[in-house]
């Protein structure tokens, strides 16, 4: 019998305990982070999209080596010797036409294994990571800023600049040179 | 009151019954329970340290209005193999069953749809067609998890409409009134003319009534929580064992009646509970209106009060839903049988004793 009562007191007294628990929360203020109005602050160190700043980009293809998935595809053409294609921000000579500089975000494992091996610092992590696509192809990011006319035309002066090379050599081979005979002996 | 004005208005009785039934469903019912829906999903979330709905409108006020927009465009689904007329007639039974307790609730002085003299035997029995409609419902939808849901709420509603009862015999005893409207007249004045606190006698038996009444209304409340289906007595929609209970195979629009149906019937009880024991429409304290000396006012006063009490008490239902566990079936029948039924029988007994002094 006296369970019983203990029972009911039990009941009603955990009954009010919970609730004032319950009470008490609902004026804690919420954890909620409205998303895309409000965005979590990302730490320092944070690995999202990367970008490729074009400008820098000297094409030594080291990046595309050190991807893991191979999710960079990097094409060059020689420059000829005559044309000045300025200077990267930290003073190196290019060399290269990068006709082509694809990432694929889709295969990209956000390793940032890429960044560290970059001489001029050129590719690094931004903090974008909203770029969902519809697409799996729209994830493919080109960053050469040269045009499809400009490349061919690139292509179309190295092979013209080797083929005139070839030939002077070829020509070389032919007609030896006199001066060269050997005096010594 | 009302039905005068509109008799008087059009001149016909049909059209002012008709109007006088359709008020408290538009200007009432569908208003709370949009407020309810949204309100419920507030108080849960804050609760639980979250915002709930906030993109639409103010603070998601108007979550609700698009979710009804959402429910109206709904594909109306009915399963091959289920009983269809039956299942058809489900909703609206309990929609019906829920929406005529407010018949007899007084919303205030001047707006009581039906002024029964039976007005508490019309509600009880009145809300036992919803045990009806979540029968037909379990039992159209043959689905073995809408039956047993149906199966344990037909259960569950029989038992806990006892000490239902038994608390509303009490209260009868006291009063000598079936009628809601009396029984709210008589708790006129201030608060301490409540049946919570005595009721309108003095001398010492109104003291002397004050831990039954107490205990009276703590058992009617549990009770009626049970009635209702809520947590913790929400066995019969347990969605971690039952899917969604009986209404698991609704969509659309009688989705939306069950649901409509179930916050109503939350409001029903709450009005019930409030005008048994803490004075149904009347002011604690006083109305504005005496002083003021505007007659017209004390009537919208009136509906304040009721419409405050009723939203309080559905708000500690919703309260006790994000704080208590779901009870187990063997143990919700323990509650209902050897606690509060022996409990409200020992409180009857008391309590015709006191008045009989």
């Amino acid at each position: 019998m006296i369970q019983y009562f203990k029972n009911i007191y039990s009941a009603i007294a955990t009954i009010f305990i919970g609730m004032k628990i319950t009470f008490k929360h609902l004026f804690v203020p919420a954890v909620t982070i409205q998303y895309p109005s409000v965005k979590p602050k990302l730490p320092d160190r944070e690995r999202n999209r990367l970008y490729v700043n074009f400008d820098d980009c000297i094409g030594c293809d080291q990046c595309s080596r050190a991807c893991p998935v191979e999710c960079i595809s990097i094409e060059t053409v020689k420059a000829l010797p005559t044309e000045d294609l300025g200077k990267t921000s930290q003073g190196k000579k290019k060399a290269l036409w990068v006709t082509d500089f694809k990432i694929d975000f889709a295969k990209c494992c956000y390793c940032q294994l890429c960044v560290f091996p970059c001489p001029t610092e050129c590719i690094y992590m931004t903090d974008v990571y909203e770029f969902s696509e519809y697409e799996r192809s729209n994830l493919i990011y080109n960053f050469s800023v040269l045009t499809p006319v400009e490349i061919e035309e690139k292509k179309a002066n190295w092979a013209r600049y080797e083929a005139e090379k070839a030939a002077e050599k070829a020509a070389k081979a032919a007609a030896p040179n006199p001066v060269n005979t050997p005096k010594e002996k | 009151m009302t039905y005068d004005f509109f008799y008087k208005l059009f001149n016909s009785d049909i059209i002012a019954a008709l109007i006088q039934s359709l008020l408290p469903l538009f200007f009432f019912i569908l208003p709370y329970a949009l407020f309810a829906v949204w309100w419920e999903r507030k108080v849960s979330a804050h609760m639980q340290d979250r915002l709930g709905p906030m993109r639409v409108g103010w603070h998601g006020a108007l979550q609700p209005i698009a979710d009804i927009f959402k429910l109206f465009q709904k594909e109306d689904i009915i399963a091959s193999d289920t009983d269809k007329s039956l299942f058809n007639l489900a909703p609206v039974l309990v929609f019906v069953g829920s929406y005529a307790a407010f018949a007899v609730i007084p919303f205030s002085s001047a707006f009581i749809g039906s002024n029964l003299d039976l007005g508490v035997f019309f509600l009880v029995g009145v809300s036992g067609f919803a045990v009806a409609g979540i029968l037909m419902a379990g039992w159209a939808s043959n689905n073995k998890y809408s039956l047993l849901g149906a199966v344990r709420s037909v259960a569950q509603i029989i038992s806990y409409e006892i000490p239902t009862i038994l608390i509303i015999i009490t209260i009868v005893m006291i009063t000598g009134t079936l009628n809601l409207n009396t029984l709210t007249q008589i708790q006129t004045g201030y608060f301490w003319n409540w049946m919570i606190f005595g009721g309108p006698g003095t001398g010492i038996t109104k003291y002397v009534l004050i831990p039954f009444m107490v205990l009276g209304f703590g058992i009617i409340y549990i009770s009626t929580l049970a009635e209702v289906n809520r947590t913790p007595f929400d066995i019969p929609e347990a969605e971690s064992e039952l899917v969604a209970g009986y209404h698991t195979e609704y969509s659309g629009m009688k989705f939306a009646m069950f649901f409509l149906a179930e916050y109503a019937n939350m409001l029903a009880v709450s009005a019930l509970v409030a005008v048994l024991f803490f004075g149904g429409y009347q002011s604690p304290c006083g109305y504005l209106g005496n002083i003021l000396g505007l007659k017209w006012f004390i009537p919208v006063e009136q509906l304040f009060w009721f419409t405050a009490k009723g939203l309080f008490f559905v708000f500690v239902q919703m309260w006790l839903r994000w704080t208590l566990p779901r009870l187990r079936v063997d143990q919700l029948m323990n509650t209902c049988w050897k606690y509060l039924i022996p409990l409200a029988f020992v409180n009857l007994i008391i309590i015709g004793l006191i008045t009989l002094m």
